[in-house]
């Protein structure tokens, strides 16, 4: 009985980490696409400079590298505090 | 501002460089010499026991991944053509957070060296390993291939040494690291170089920008007034859309297939280092990628495009004629050293992540159904280490003078469409079958090597045909869906009950690693110690 909630609660528990896995996944892939289209259909707007020297391109492609680090740092510490003290607490 | 035209000394013997050079290579020795003692397992030499903290892994992923080829080659794009580096760079690192999220702590908790075992894990094992082992081996011998012709072709630029004798080097002293020192020296390399090509780039970087006030905007608009406003646009790379969000997919998902990038994550003790490690690469790698923006655009400027076209056609020289026009002949030595030792280290742990598919996944599994002792595995892990790095070496001379950069693309190809879909599969689909899981990394195999032969890159460009068959450079917009779609519809076609059996247990043991033992923490700095979260490569089912 007890084993049979213990593995319930596992089971939930995975499922929750490829769901927050999933998403986040989804949106580095929505974000890098978003800046792969733009620049392959809207080239004047990627061009455009708003201040002399930096363009919409430049900015976005750097905003996509940082981007990419702070989902990767945002799942870190889910992982790292809420995931794995769960997780410890099941293995009990 | 003028352009610094010629009186470079590249192409000339460059003393600086050889000593920078020989410096590095008798300490990356000096660490071989010491790692070699604590090689004594096939753990210690595939996975360096897992004694690697995910500090130091951090270091030796992006070690692994910043080849001289992304050094040099977005340099010289940015240098070249502005922007469209820019592309390249972002693609190249979007793979990192997919390897975080997906694929980093299943394959942590499930595998021991390759990610064979993942995916073998509860399918028929001969057959699975057979064919991963054809996708890992032509990704390695494809990389291999274009990082043994671009040392050659660099090592004669930067060090004035001829072809052959640059490509022997690398494969001799890579070679030595391998085989005496197995992962732990590879390992050691890696960050030593990650260290260097990092701290190398930045102080050119900060070079470049002190003379700007330090302000990028002044040094982008210095090159809108030389070259116009098309160096801040896009421009020939993405002639056709969907060349680009070809390329992109492949470089997004072949970063997670890359078999000497996974085989990373056997090093650490746990999960947790396993993604946190991951976590510091991506963080590296980014800062490296927009370090690397500044120096093509400083030397567009501060060099011009014309002097570093006039050098080499590709622009590959930009970086390093950069440092000569800001710190002299010492400086460029110093960028000439750190691009060789990054060939160096790459093609260790390519070769590493080969040997470990031909004696772990052939050799143990396959021909003798996982009953060869530990020091006959030992042994045939070095032999089959010795052969590639022979091999490397024959390929990079007989590859002398062929344009082998579609290489690198097909690599990422192989690798998106082989092993990615295969691996992903395996962690999340019940229904996955033996038969769907060779299908689907046979089809990715093939279909990315067939459609690159009948693509532009070798139709056009190698044999100057006037048109191809096959539309795309990159094939990754096809064959990735094709080998998803594949494995599905093959696995469905003939289900598999066993398997689908054992994934409860594939699950459980992916999330929970071992799952057996309460968390047992392994006292820090006991290098070659097995945490109690290895698992052992199960049975022939």
């Amino acid at each position: 009985m007890h084993g049979n909630s213990k593995d319930e609660a596992l089971k939930a528990l995975a499922a929750k980490r490829w769901r927050v896995a999933g998403a986040l996944t989804v949106a580095m892939l929505v974000a890098y696409l978003g800046f792969i289209l733009l620049v392959a259909f809207n080239r004047p707007l990627m061009g455009h400079q708003f201040v002399p020297g930096l363009s919409v391109g430049i900015v976005l492609g750097a905003l996509t590298i940082l981007f990419a680090w702070v989902l990767t740092g945002v799942y870190m510490s889910w992982a790292n505090r809420k995931y794995d003290s769960a997780l410890d607490a099941l293995r009990r | 501002m003028n352009p610094t035209t010629p009186g470079t000394r590249i192409g000339q013997p460059n003393t600086t460089a050889i000593v920078f050079f020989l410096l590095f290579v008798s300490i990356t020795l000096a660490i071989t010499y010491w790692a070699a003692r604590k090689t004594k397992t096939t753990s210690e030499f595939f996975a360096a026991g897992g004694g690697i903290s995910a500090g130091q892994n951090g270091f030796a992923l992006a070690g692994d991944f910043m080849s001289a080829a992304s050094f040099l080659g977005i340099a010289g794009l940015v240098a070249t053509s502005g922007f469209d580096g820019l592309i390249y760079s972002v693609g190249w690192l979007v793979g990192w957070p997919v390897v975080t999220f997906l694929i980093a702590e299943p394959l942590r908790n499930l595998g021991k060296y390759t990610f064979a075992d993942v995916v073998a894990y509860r399918l028929k094992q001969t057959p699975v390993r057979l064919s991963a082992a054809v996708g890992t081996l032509t990704v390695v011998v494809f990389y291999l291939i274009a990082q043994m012709v671009g040392a050659g072709n660099l090592i004669r630029l930067l060090f004035g040494l001829s072809y052959e004798t640059a490509v022997v080097i690398v494969g001799a002293v890579m070679i030595l690291y391998v085989l005496f020192g197995g992962m732990i020296a590879t390992t050691w390399v890696q960050i030593v170089k990650a260290v260097l090509l990092l701290g190398g780039a930045t102080a050119l970087a900060v070079a470049v920008l002190w003379q700007f006030g330090f302000s990028p905007s002044a040094l982008f608009s210095e090159a809108v007034n030389r070259y116009g406003p098309e160096a801040l646009a896009p421009g020939k790379l993405v002639s056709n859309p969907l060349e680009t969000v070809s390329l992109g997919l492949a470089l997004m998902f072949g970063t997670a297939g890359l078999p000497h990038i996974l085989m990373r994550f056997y090093t650490v003790p746990n999960a947790k280092a396993a993604r946190t490690s991951v976590f510091y690469a991506t963080g590296l790698i980014g800062f490296f990628y927009l370090v690397t923006f500044i120096l093509g655009f400083g030397a567009s400027v501060l060099v011009g495009r014309q002097a570093i076209v006039g050098v080499d056609k590709g622009g590959n020289m930009a970086a390093p004629m950069l440092a000569e026009a800001l710190g002299g002949t010492g400086f460029l030595g110093f960028i000439s050293a750190v691009s060789f030792a990054t060939i160096l280290a790459v093609v260790a742990g390519l070769t590493l992540s080969g040997a470990a598919a031909l004696s772990h996944d052939l050799w143990s599994s396959v021909v003798r159904k996982g009953h060869a002792p530990e020091a006959e595995q030992l042994k045939v892990a070095r032999l089959a280490s010795l052969a590639l790095g022979i091999l490397a070496i024959i390929l990079g001379v007989i590859f002398k003078n062929q344009n082998v950069a579609f290489m690198v693309g097909l690599a990422f190809a192989i690798a998106a469409s082989a092993n990615f879909p295969a691996l992903l599969l395996s962690m999340l689909w019940k229904g996955f079958t033996t038969r769907g899981a060779v299908a689907s990394m046979l089809t990715g195999s093939i279909s990315a090597v067939v459609l690159i032969v009948l693509s532009p890159t070798v139709q056009v460009e190698l044999l100057g045909n006037a048109s191809a068959l096959f539309p795309l450079k990159n094939p990754g917009l096809v064959t990735i869906p094709l080998s998803f779609v594949v494995g599905w519809v093959v696995s469905l076609l003939a289900p598999e009950a066993e398997a689908a059996a054992r994934f409860a247990e594939v699950e459980h043991r992916m999330h929970v690693g071992a799952g057996v033992a309460p968390p047992v923490t392994v006292p820090a700095g006991v290098a070659g110690a097995v945490p109690p979260g290895v698992p052992e490569a199960p049975q022939e089912v």
